[in-house]
């Protein structure tokens, strides 16, 4: 089995060559001009006022961990479908049971008003 | 013809399974030369429909009606000057659209044309694309990071949120098609090319597998991929009217290009993955019930019948040009471009009436590979249709609105799909 995993490093190593390859080779035909007004950030025209990595919003930060917990949870889904007729009727219940207990979580979420974007 | 070329074609596993890597660097080269000539061609055909939807014509100048449009565009992105902001972290700004390139075309390791038209055959090969897919958004975000300016930021940030809310939904619909694959043998599987072979099994798709439960989590999956890949009506990433052109508002020229490149990738990747996992993959319709040779031989014409099409098409376009000597340089090129199709043509008919007059494995096992090549990306196409067709339909979501339908409507929808597949599931064995 591990011989099905090499072609991935092939893959990577076919895209991690030729891309940064084509962007050197670019380099020699394009024209190259800086000034000053060119490299600052694009901002409609104005001059920036600011530094760009300031705060910002809560609310990505939330999603993010929601995020986190509802994908591990569908992780944890696959070896049991994979398993779905082995395991039957108790595999059934006992993710239902897990399924009800994110369920209950999801809930509270809502409710609490985390999914709200306001 | 080399002898080793000949064993390749005429194998029945994967270059993966069989563990030779030169073989699978050859198919790692198909395949990314193949994508970036689908992304070129995409690039052409999106606005030529978006066109038409519009009652306007589009690309009409660069070679026979535009042929040469994408081409021309390429050459001009790579002339252009490459502007990296003093501010910008350079190194970052550097790596940022390689991430993105790699995170979409890796995804394509796993991919089946075939049943050995793979590059590898992995046992995880569902959890790998999914894992694979969702390093995309590192790219995004890597890159609206280092730009160190306001609209590249906040396009990153919602970029991020957007494909972090459907990967949920996404996941969950997944799931559900591979506890389908385990209803007839018993166990069920992560390989994407077994996922294709139980639904030959079980002599159904899994989109009208249980209906309308395979349905709804198609449709779930559709919904999240479109918003996966940031594109309309999802495309808040890049809402031109808010954010300018979001993440790579900052990046010009052929690191542009590069974004782009990823894009289009990533939108063939997943619509792939839809293929795979609900719409039969590589089996042409009605694998089962139309299973006499006679029926091979009518569905093995198909690929050649395609190409003649598309020729007879372009013969009418060079009928219909007008005559006069400013459009001379435009027929001859649009000539020689029927004539292509047309060879293309009589190539593939060439090769499935060989394929059926000669016993020899080679050569049927060649036109058995075109024949699943074909559908397979004939089903992609459609896909592809699908994503332009929504594009020039529907208007773009507000951020709100977007987060939700991924979080209020797609995952609670698809976690009932989820618990009553299994539940019927377990009722009829």
């Amino acid at each position: 089995m591990p011989q099905n995993y090499v072609p991935i490093f092939l893959f990577v190593a076919v895209v991690g060559i030729l891309i940064p390859l084509t962007l050197l080779l670019a380099r020699i035909i394009r024209t190259q001009s800086p000034n000053r007004v060119k490299l600052m950030p694009y901002e409609c025209g104005i001059d920036p006022y600011d530094n760009a990595r300031g705060r910002y919003t809560v609310r990505f930060y939330i999603i993010a961990i929601l995020f986190v917990i509802f994908d591990v949870e569908t992780v944890f889904l696959f070896p049991w479908a994979v398993k779905f007729k082995a395991l039957g009727v108790f595999g059934l219940i006992e993710m239902l049971v897990f399924l009800g207990i994110l369920i209950v979580g999801y809930v509270w979420v809502w409710k609490k008003g985390a999914l709200e974007w306001v | 013809m080399p002898n080793f070329i000949m064993s390749y074609l005429g194998s029945t596993v994967t270059p993966g399974e069989a563990g030779n890597q030169f073989w699978a660097l050859i198919y790692v080269l198909i395949i990314f030369a193949a994508v970036s000539l689908a992304v070129v061609a995409m690039n052409w055909f999106e606005r030529k429909a978006l066109a038409h939807f519009q009652i306007r014509l589009g690309p009409m100048r660069v070679g026979p009606h535009g042929l040469l449009q994408p081409i021309a565009d390429a050459l001009k992105l790579a002339l252009k000057e490459d502007i990296i902001p003093a501010e910008a972290d350079q190194f970052v700004f550097w790596i940022a659209p390689v991430i993105g390139l790699l995170a979409a075309f890796t995804v394509y390791t796993v991919i089946p044309f075939g049943p050995s038209q793979a590059v590898s055959d992995m046992n995880i090969g569902v959890l790998f694309m999914l894992g694979v897919s969702s390093l995309g958004v590192l790219g995004i975000v890597v890159a609206g990071w280092a730009s160190n300016s306001h609209y590249p930021l906040i396009g990153a940030l919602r970029s991020s949120a957007q494909m972090v809310s459907y990967e949920v939904a996404m996941g969950l619909a997944v799931v559900s098609a591979v506890l389908m694959t385990s209803m007839k043998t018993g166990t069920g599987t992560l390989s994407m090319i077994g996922i294709v072979e139980s639904q030959q099994q079980q002599g159904i798709w899994f989109i009208f597998k249980f209906f309308p439960l395979g349905l709804i989590a198609f449709v779930n999956f559709v919904i999240a991929m479109i918003a996966e890949t940031n594109r309309a009506p999802f495309d808040m990433a890049e809402a031109e009217s808010e954010l300018t052109a979001g993440y790579h508002t900052e990046y010009s020229g052929l690191r542009w290009s590069l974004f782009m490149l990823a894009e289009y990738a990533a939108m063939i990747a997943v619509s792939s993955i839809a293929v795979t996992l609900w719409l039969g993959g590589w089996l042409r319709p009605f694998p089962n019930l139309l299973n006499a040779p006679a029926w091979d031989f009518i569905f093995s014409l198909f690929p050649g019948l395609t190409f003649g099409a598309l020729a007879a098409v372009a013969v009418i376009g060079v009928m219909r040009m007008p005559v006069h000597p400013y459009f001379r340089v435009q027929r001859i090129g649009l000539a020689v471009f029927a004539a292509l199709l047309g060879f293309i043509a009589l190539f593939l008919l060439v090769i499935a009436l060989a394929g059926r007059s000669s016993d020899a494995t080679v050569a049927a096992r060649f036109r058995d590979g075109i024949d699943y090549v074909y559908w397979f990306v004939l089903k992609v196409a459609l896909f592809m249709y699908l994503f332009i067709w929504c594009r020039a339909t529907w208007p773009r979501y507000r951020f709100d609105q977007l987060m939700r339908v991924g979080w209020k409507v797609l995952l609670p929808i698809t976690l009932v799909v989820l618990i009553l597949t299994a539940i019927v599931g377990v009722i009829v064995s």
